[in-house]
């Protein structure tokens, strides 16, 4: 138990990450449909600003730069890329998701040479070392899940309390019925990839406090990851994208502690295949049927 | 029909030019020139295209597993071809590995040096392709019931898991781990790779055009009016994904010769990306299409672009923005224009042939508007 | 037994808790044209799909040409829900695939046309030959099967002659008038050589003069292929006129059955249709 105790807290913490990311994989594709596969490097993007932003710059402007610059790359990506082909069959628009994810990578390596930068200057307080149960972890261990959680109340909140959230979930509900309805679908649309991105930011500085460098291809994996959470969840649901990235980051960190790293990102996907074989809908998905 | 007649003579030319184009090329140039890389990189790069076209373009399946198969077609082709006297040094973490023949030494035996060295290697490229089949088939069973966009994250986590296996040390002694594999016989002259891929994909466009094809093309357009005429989906579904995947396992095995070293992490999930954006550069449902694409983005990201890669292009000198990767921003500034602007590609839905009727169908509508 | 080329035996399709065909009982006999009417919403269109296999029934059989093709029972938690009669009169299970009862010999078109966009009209004929192709893809790839293609490609011709496509046989399917996608369905469907052609709503959005041909064109295809046709349709003119027999489905229960004129002059038909006066 005490060998296995620090893997399940970092679990605990890794799913609160995942689950940062997760919702944005599920508001966008709630409304248009669509896997933003873009969004993986969005999040990346976000841990990159951090880097050279808090080398530059002090904390209490580095920090919110890097939420700003990340919202505002989510929203000119949406705009840019998603927004021309509304009226494109989803392939178009996957298609369109993949080379926007495909050009910011290669964006990224440009501007980084295509060496992984190194988190120089941690954000305080949360990189620090605190004792717990008789291990010793990074307070943001401590910290992602209360704020994942935190974040979360907001979020549902705002989506069940509000005008903009009654918006979106009329537009998650039936698109084109919301549109002649006089919800202007374009506000929201922009606001679930603002959203979205402002969660990945937070989700991104959390995580990245943890590692020692920020790589291009650092955004894939864990975007991935919170993409299976989604789904595992039911894509479309925000307590089922949280569940399912606490459960992710949970089985993944105690795989690792058994001592199969290897097979931790390969336990993910069998994950997502037996769950779209077994219960397409997810945990808390809703059914979809196809009329003749 | 004189016209069909015509457009087959225009195809068999235009081909017979390419392929004595490149005959040409191997016999002026050394093999390590760039117009000899660009081509047989361009080739494999056509094949495992026209390949996935087949599955997203003309059956309408969006998966994202070519990785994944390619992998396996390259893993097949470095492990069954390395010499014996060689396996020795590349697994040296592994006590020489567990498999101690090579299959281009066992047909020397019986077919001579020469012969017997290329039919090893054929052999060895089909083992790739059959392996990628079967485990296409494997995989097919559950994923090929998901809906668009539920198949392509199954298949793209799947190439992951195939990924993972191949890196796992247990199985060091026949993948070498996450060491690479190294020594195996490769084609120096690009000749071979354009009569091989040649060859594979002539059969996918005969196959695309035959009455499966047709079938493939109908569960595309729409599934339900499909079966219901008689076409069982899951059948065919389950074919048009092996035989892709056969295809991808080639590519694969020919992309491990075109390397000249194999290991698992050139086989990510962006290799995929890759070749979907390539597929649509040249027109989803293109055949031709496809291959031009290959060749144009392998042309430029090799070749014409290097200079930004490298300080000077068009003879601006400008070290300071051509630097290491600037070549792949544009590169991939270019395709998001083409995805966003251009959505039917190069080729649309046409294929070679068709190029030679477009002018007089204008004229046709000229005339019927009048 | 009979000559009946289909046979509903006491079907139930419920979604849930709506029971949207109710014990439904039909036959029809080789080489009669037999429609299913109903007002809108009444089941018409789930009978079809129960048939063809896109649903499964929750209860009772589909026999076609003497064989029973497709049985069912309430299972899981419909066994609960389950409203209809006749529980546990059927105890297997048979569920075969659209595509396999359509190569039993059973085609059907459309309510909403679906034709494959992409293709042309010639095409769109050809593919439905697919079917009934013997060549695995290997000999069709390698072209070893040139005597069958071209066997398919002549009938193809023919069937286009037949329906009056031959002139537009290189279009666009999309690219053709309403009224000719209809028919194009309809050679469609012919060409998987089917003994029984269910049509849905095959008047469907026709002006009358376009009505008054497909009533023609059904009775001469019925002759020519020696079919037995099933269909639905609002176009009362067109029922009365080719129908041999009436099936009358209102809120998924059969309410009547019988010749053109006894069905016109059936009082629980009129009131279905009309309503029943409040007051009355």
């Amino acid at each position: 138990m005490q060998q296995i105790l620090p893997y399940i807290i970092n679990g605990i913490s890794v799913g609160g990450q995942y689950a940062l990311i997760a919702i944005g994989y599920t508001l966008v594709y709630g409304i248009l449909r669509l896997i933003n596969f873009a969004h993986g490097d969005v999040f990346m993007v976000a841990g990159l600003v951090m880097v050279y932003s808090t080398t530059a710059m002090p904390m209490y402007v580095a920090l919110p730069l890097v939420l700003v610059a990340t919202v505002l790359l989510g929203f000119v990506i949406e705009r840019a890329a998603y927004k021309p082909l509304r009226s494109a069959p989803r392939m178009s628009v996957m298609i369109s998701a993949i080379g926007v994810s495909y050009l910011i990578q290669n964006l990224s390596f440009y501007i980084t040479g295509g060496v992984p930068q190194p988190v120089t200057t941690p954000i305080p307080w949360i990189s620090e070392n605190v004792a717990l149960l008789g291990t010793s972890t990074k307070r943001v261990t401590l910290v992602t899940p209360v704020l994942t959680i935190a974040l979360v109340i907001a979020l549902v909140y705002l989506i069940n309390h509000t005008k903009i959230g009654m918006a979106m979930r009329a537009a998650a509900k039936d698109f084109e019925t919301a549109q002649l309805m006089g919800v202007k679908i374009n506000a929201v649309i922009s606001m679930t990839f603002v959203i979205g991105s402002f969660l990945a930011a937070v989700g991104s500085m959390l995580y990245f406090t943890n590692y020692p460098s920020v790589a291009i291809t650092s955004g894939g994996m864990p975007g991935l990851k919170a993409f299976v959470a989604a789904v595992f969840g039911g894509i479309g649901s925000i307590p089922g994208a949280v569940v399912g990235a606490f459960i992710i980051g949970l089985c993944e960190e105690i795989i690792k502690g058994l001592g199969y790293t290897t097979f931790s990102d390969a336990f993910t996907f069998a994950l997502l295949i037996v769950v779209l074989c077994v219960k397409p809908t997810g945990l808390f998905g809703e059914k979809v049927t196809d009329k003749v | 029909m004189t016209s069909t007649k015509k457009k087959t003579i225009f195809t068999a030319a235009v081909l017979l030019i390419l392929l004595a184009a490149c005959v040409v090329v191997d016999l002026t140039l050394p093999g390590y020139h760039i117009v000899v890389t660009v081509i047989k990189k361009a080739t494999v790069y056509s094949l495992v295209a026209v390949s996935m076209n087949l599955l997203n373009g003309f059956t309408g399946l969006f998966s994202l597993g070519q990785a994944g198969f390619m992998l396996l077609g390259a893993y097949a082709y470095g492990v069954l071809t390395i010499p014996v006297a060689k396996r020795a040094s590349v697994y040296q973490y592994f006590d020489g590995g567990a498999i101690k023949f090579s299959l281009p030494e066992i047909f020397s035996g019986a077919l001579g040096d020469t012969v017997g060295t290329v039919a090893g290697m054929l052999a060895a490229l089909l083992v790739g392709g059959i392996l990628a089949a079967l485990m296409a088939y494997l995989i097919g069973l559950p994923v090929l019931r998901l809906k668009s966009d539920y198949l392509a994250i199954a298949t793209l986590g799947f190439a992951e898991i195939l990924r993972a296996f191949f890196q796992w040390n247990t199985l060091g002694p026949i993948t070498n781990g996450s060491n690479l594999l190294k020594s195996y016989p490769t084609f120096s002259h690009a000749t071979p790779y354009v009569i091989l891929a040649g060859l594979m994909i002539a059969f996918i466009v005969l196959l695309i055009n035959s009455t499966y094809g047709r079938a493939f093309k109908a569960i595309r357009d729409d599934e339900v009016a499909a079966e219901a005429m008689g076409i069982n989906l899951s059948k065919h579904k389950r074919m048009a994904f092996i035989i892709s995947s056969f295809f991808a396992g080639i590519g694969g095995g020919m992309m491990a010769m075109y390397m000249g070293t194999i290991a698992a992490a050139p086989f990510k999930s962006t290799l995929t990306y890759e070749i979907l954006l390539i597929v649509v550069i040249g027109g989803i449902g293109s055949i031709t299409g496809s291959i031009l694409a290959s060749f144009l983005y392998i042309f430029s990201s090799e070749w014409l672009l290097r200079g930004l890669d490298s300080g000077k292009f068009l003879g601006i000198s400008a070290p300071a923005i051509f630097k290491n990767g600037f070549r792949m921003v544009v590169l991939s500034v270019v395709i998001m224009c083409i995805v966003l602007f251009f959505r039917r590609g190069l080729m649309g839905d046409k294929e070679l042939p068709d190029l030679l009727d477009r002018r007089p169908k204008k004229r046709k509508k000229e005339a019927a508007g009048k | 037994m009979s000559d009946n080329v289909l046979k509903i035996e006491n079907a139930t399709m419920q979604f849930g808790g709506v029971v949207a065909v109710d014990n439904l009982n039909l036959e029809i006999n080789q080489g009669e044209i037999v429609a299913l009417i109903g007002p809108n919403g009444a089941g018409k269109t789930t009978a079809f799909n129960v048939v063809t296999g896109v649903y499964q029934p929750t209860n009772g059989a589909v026999w076609f040409q003497g064989e029973k093709i497709v049985e069912n029972h309430p299972q899981g938690k419909m066994k609960k829900l389950y409203k209809g009669e006749h529980d546990g009169e059927y105890p297997h299970v048979l569920a075969p695939t659209p595509d396999k009862i359509t190569q039993m010999g059973m085609a059907r078109t459309f309510q909403n046309i679906r034709l494959w966009k992409s293709q042309t009209v010639f095409d769109n004929v050809l593919i439905a030959k697919h079917c009934r192709t013997h060549t695995n893809f290997l000999s069709a790839a390698l072209r070893l099967n040139r005597k069958e293609e071209a066997e398919q490609r002549r009938h193809v011709e023919e069937l286009l002659d037949t329906v009056g496509l031959l002139d537009v046989r290189n279009e666009l399917a999309t690219s053709l008038p309403y009224g000719k996608q209809r028919r194009l369905e309809i050679a469609r469907a012919l060409a998987t050589e089917p003994k029984l052609l269910l049509l849905d709503e095959p008047a469907a959005g026709m002006n009358p003069q376009e009505t008054d041909e497909l009533t023609a064109f059904i009775g001469e295809i019925r002759d020519k292929f020696h079919l037995t046709v099933f269909l639905i349709e609002h176009h009362m003119d067109l029922v009365m006129d080719i129908s041999d027999r009436i099936y009358v489905l209102d809120f998924g229960k059969l309410i009547a059955e019988g010749t053109p004129a006894e069905i016109q002059n059936n009082q629980r038909v009129i009131d279905a249709y009309l309503g029943v006066a409040e007051d009355a």
